[in-house]
Order: structure tokens, then sequence, then C-alpha cells
């Protein structure tokens, strides 16, 4: 198990759809994660595509960083596409 | 030929049941958790393909019985598999191993029989066939990473090797049914199948490092319904449900 390395899972729920995070595994190897990935995430027909991806790999914002990083956005209103209809035929928008 | 098409379909399904029950005995008990849910999916795997054979089998029968009769209410001598599918599960290098040997023979199977006279069967083995494209690539990648790792892992796969070699053999026997069906193209060719296991599992083995052991007993007897003392204390398990309460159903 000390060998074991963790692994991020992304999953497309269907054609067309964006990969979006769904969990983490571990696993000794890619290959390794990508199968236990199939057998841990997609068993209930979740997913048509896989994709695994080293969880010490990705470079992520630090969570103390959090307000001042992204509270600047939120008094300005006009940046926000909330001024407009969205049709009902656009899904998965 | 009803009745050789009944035993041969009870063959596949009996072989199918009693590995998929081995890899149900790992369930809580996989060397992780992640591994545990891939051991026992595929368990289920195997039991559903063992159900479709069943119910093929039970329905050719008279009087029709059901695929859980079949499963559920006969004794050891009854059933039909070959030795290797009942043994113990063992460790994980073992189970391993006794999976990828079943998985190459199944992938022959199911690929020569998809192309059988009999529409049923060629139904039943295009379904299987894919599922086992997936256990196999699960069980080749962990052998291949059991045998190049560490000198423990080495010495399980290897001693697994040796006490599972020649229960291989058995997989590939025959009876005088099975031939009848082979000829009418309803059963595959099982010398063909026996080549093609050979030419796979044979470099692969040497690719991951292992040695075939040269002579040991040579298993069989499942074909005629003489089995190992395993089989008895699994069906006392698996059985002891639908044997106490009749017709439960939950």
């Amino acid at each position: 198990m000390s060998e074991m390395k963790l692994y991020e899972v992304f999953i497309r729920a269907k054609s067309g759809l964006n990969h979006r995070h769904v969990g983490s595994l571990h696993a000794s190897d890619p290959e390794m994660a990508l199968l236990n990935a199939r057998d841990v995430y997609t068993r209930r027909q979740e997913g048509v595509s896989i994709w695994v991806v080293e969880a010490e790999k990705i470079t992520a914002s630090n969570p103390a960083q959090e307000h001042e990083w992204f509270d600047p956005a939120e008094d300005k209103v006009y940046r926000h596409p909330t001024f407009y209809p969205l049709d009902k035929e656009v899904e998965n928008m | 030929m009803q009745k050789d098409l009944s035993q041969y379909t009870l063959r596949l399904a009996d072989s199918a049941l009693t590995m998929g029950q081995r890899l149900a005995e790992w369930c809580g008990h996989g060397p992780y958790l992640e591994e545990d849910v891939a051991l026992t999916n595929v368990s289920l795997d195997l039991i559903g393909h063992a159900h479709m054979f069943y119910q093929m089998a039970g329905a050719m029968q008279e009087p029709a019985v059901t695929a859980d009769d079949l499963a559920f209410l006969r004794d050891a001598h009854e059933y039909r598999n070959p030795l290797i599918t009942e043994l113990p599960r063992g460790d994980f290098a073992y189970t391993t191993l006794k999976q990828y040997f079943i998985d190459v023979f199944n992938l022959y199977l199911y690929q020569a029989m998809a192309t059988s006279t009999h529409e049923e069967l060629a139904a039943v083995a295009k379904k299987a066939g894919m599922e086992v494209k997936y256990h196999l690539a699960r069980s080749e990648a962990w052998c291949e990473r059991l045998s190049l790792s560490t000198d423990e892992a080495k010495a399980r796969i290897q001693q697994a090797l040796d006490d599972l070699w020649f229960y291989t053999p058995e997989l590939f026997e025959t009876d005088a049914a099975m031939q009848r069906l082979t000829a009418a193209g309803v059963a595959p060719d099982y010398a063909t199948i026996q080549q093609q296991w050979q030419q796979r599992v044979e470099p692969f083995m040497a690719l991951c490092g292992l040695t075939l052991p040269q002579a040991g007993w040579v298993a069989t007897g499942g074909l005629q319904g003489e089995h190992t003392e395993h089989l008895g204390f699994m069906l006392a398990e698996m059985q002891f449900l639908p044997r106490a309460y009749p017709g439960c159903e939950w």
C-alpha cells in the first residue's frame, strides 16, 4: 500500500459533455488507476469516458488565499452573465 | 441434440458460477477498497453468464427447471465444471493467475461461440465475450505487476503457477456430447481454443519471468462429476439458504 498513489478521476457522462471530477482512488500506476476507476465509478452507467490524473500533478490554488483571489468578482455584477434570458433548448450551460 | 446442448450449457454455467462464487468470497477481503469492488464486479459478471447458461439448460430439460433449481439444488457430483474453477480462492496472486488462465480461455471460447449455428448460444457468447475482454485486461495487468515487482509478489505468483498449471489442460477436455455439438457447428472446437490459449499464455508467462513447472498431476474428472473436496464445501455455503428455506424469496 505504501507504493500506492492518489489519482483524481474524471468521467464524461455522455458524448458532448465535459469530463467532470467525480472522486479519487488509490492505485499503483496510471493503467491500474484507469481500471479501478472503471469499476469504482462507472458500474451504474455513469460514463462513456474516463480520465485519471495523479493528484500530485495537479497545481491547485491555495484555500488560504480564497478571499484575495475570488472576492473581487463578487461586487462587479456587470460581469455576471445573468442579464439575458437563456433559451430552454440550451442545455448544459 | 437437445440433451447434448443441455449438458453442455450446464458445463458452461457451472464453470462460470463456481468462478463467480470464489471471486465473491473476496468481498470485504480485497487488498484495498478499489480492488475489492473490482473483484466483486467481475464476480457479478460471471454469475450473470452462469444465469444465462442455466436458463438455457433449464428450459431444455423435461420437465423444465429454473436457473435457481440448477444452481442451488444439485449436489457436487452433478456439477460439470473443470476442477480449476472450484479451487479455493488462495492468496491474491493465486486468484489473479487463476483468473488470467480462465479469462484467456473464455476469450477464445466465447469468440468462437459467437459464430455458433445455435442463435441463442451465439447471442449469450457475444454478451459474455465483451465482458471477458475487460476481465482479461485486468488479470493480465495484475499478473505483469505481481511478477515484475517485489520478491514476495514474484514468489507468490510463481507458487500459484506451480500449483495451478496442471489444472489447465482439463479446460480443453471434451466428451462425446460436446464433440457431436462441435461437429454440428453449435459448440466451438476445443482443440483450436487450446492452441490459441497456449500461444497466448506461454509467451506471456515468459514475459513475466515465470517458469512453467515441468511435471505434475494433471487434473481431470469435472466433466464426469468427479470433483475435489472443495466443491462440496463451496456448495454447502452457497446452497444453504435455498435448501433450508425452500422457495424463499427476498
